[in-house]
């Protein structure tokens, strides 16, 4: 599954609107994967606070958010525009990668929380697609 | 036998009674075909699927939204026996419709997404959990009669 134009084009218009809150949308999809996934929080057993909105996690939100803006910019080849930060995830943090396809869900629920009006189905599709493409290029480093 | 907490019973019947049938129900099976085409398999009979528009327009879609919406408030009603309520349309699922057990996370996947953008702040983290935790007991007891 790749990527058309359309979905390229809808992606970077919604990100352009979306991204200007990009550190609420970090901590809060953070906070939602920790609270509704719980099994992910042993990813995290070394924060001393794992609250919805903790400084921990406001401050990996932001990182996870850069990522994200990197993975917009370098839409037409995502393998070569992740691939450090696949590396991490892969051999250092050791990150099952069937977590991303629940952190994906949780940034989407973000999404459509934040922006009802502009996540139509069309970007909704456009966007669940390149997070995937996004979970996918993730992934390229396990083995 | 699941175990509610008085804060997820909570959550999860104020969710719903926020909820406006006519809108949730539709808007999410529609996306649901829409951002995974695939499903569109088992509504051959549905007519003109043809794109998100046309989706999104067609009446039959619109009429079994507001089915499955009424599935889950029976579900809503019987929290504490959501198995047993949901044995017949498991076997429904299963037997007569062959539908991919799959597709029921998907569509779940669907009404949160739909929920969140209806209730905005409201769903809360901690609202959102519940609700999933609750769509998650639903789907597994569309799955039970599966073999």
């Amino acid at each position: 599954m790749s990527l058309s134009t359309k979905d390229k084009t809808l992606v970077k218009a919604f990100w352009d609107k979306a991204s200007k809150k990009a550190d609420d949308i970090g901590s809060e999809a953070l906070s939602r994967m920790l609270i509704t996934y719980p099994a992910t929080k042993t990813y995290f057993a070394h924060w001393d606070d794992l609250k919805p909105g903790s400084a921990p996690i406001r401050k990996h939100g932001k990182v996870i958010m850069k990522g994200l803006v990197t993975a917009v910019s370098k839409i037409d080849d995502l393998e070569s525009g992740l691939s450090k930060v696949a590396e991490i995830h892969a051999t250092k943090l050791k990150v099952d990668p069937a977590n991303f396809k629940i952190l994906s869900h949780c940034i989407l629920v973000v999404l459509s929380k934040m922006f009802w009006e502009d996540f139509t189905p069309e970007t909704h599709v456009a966007m669940d697609k390149f997070l995937s493409r996004v979970s996918q290029a993730m992934s390229e480093k396990y083995r | 036998m699941v175990a509610w907490t008085d804060a997820e019973r909570n959550a999860i019947t104020s969710v719903f009674a926020k909820l406006n049938p006519d809108v949730v129900g539709p808007n999410a099976l529609a996306r649901c075909l829409i951002v995974y085409p695939w499903t569109q398999r088992y509504f051959s009979k549905f007519g003109n699927l043809y794109s998100a528009e046309t989706i999104l327009g067609n009446p039959m879609v619109a009429a079994h939204g507001k089915v499955v919406f009424g599935g889950l408030e029976m579900a809503v009603k019987n929290l504490d026996d959501i198995k047993k309520t949901f044995a017949p349309l498991s076997e429904l699922h299963s037997e007569k419709l062959h539908v991919d057990p799959d597709n029921f996370r998907l569509l779940a996947d669907c009404l949160t997404l739909v929920i969140a953008g209806q209730m905005g702040a409201a769903f809360t983290p901690e609202v959102q959990a519940a609700w999933q935790k609750f769509l998650a007991v639903v789907v597994s007891a569309l799955c039970r009669q599966y073999y």
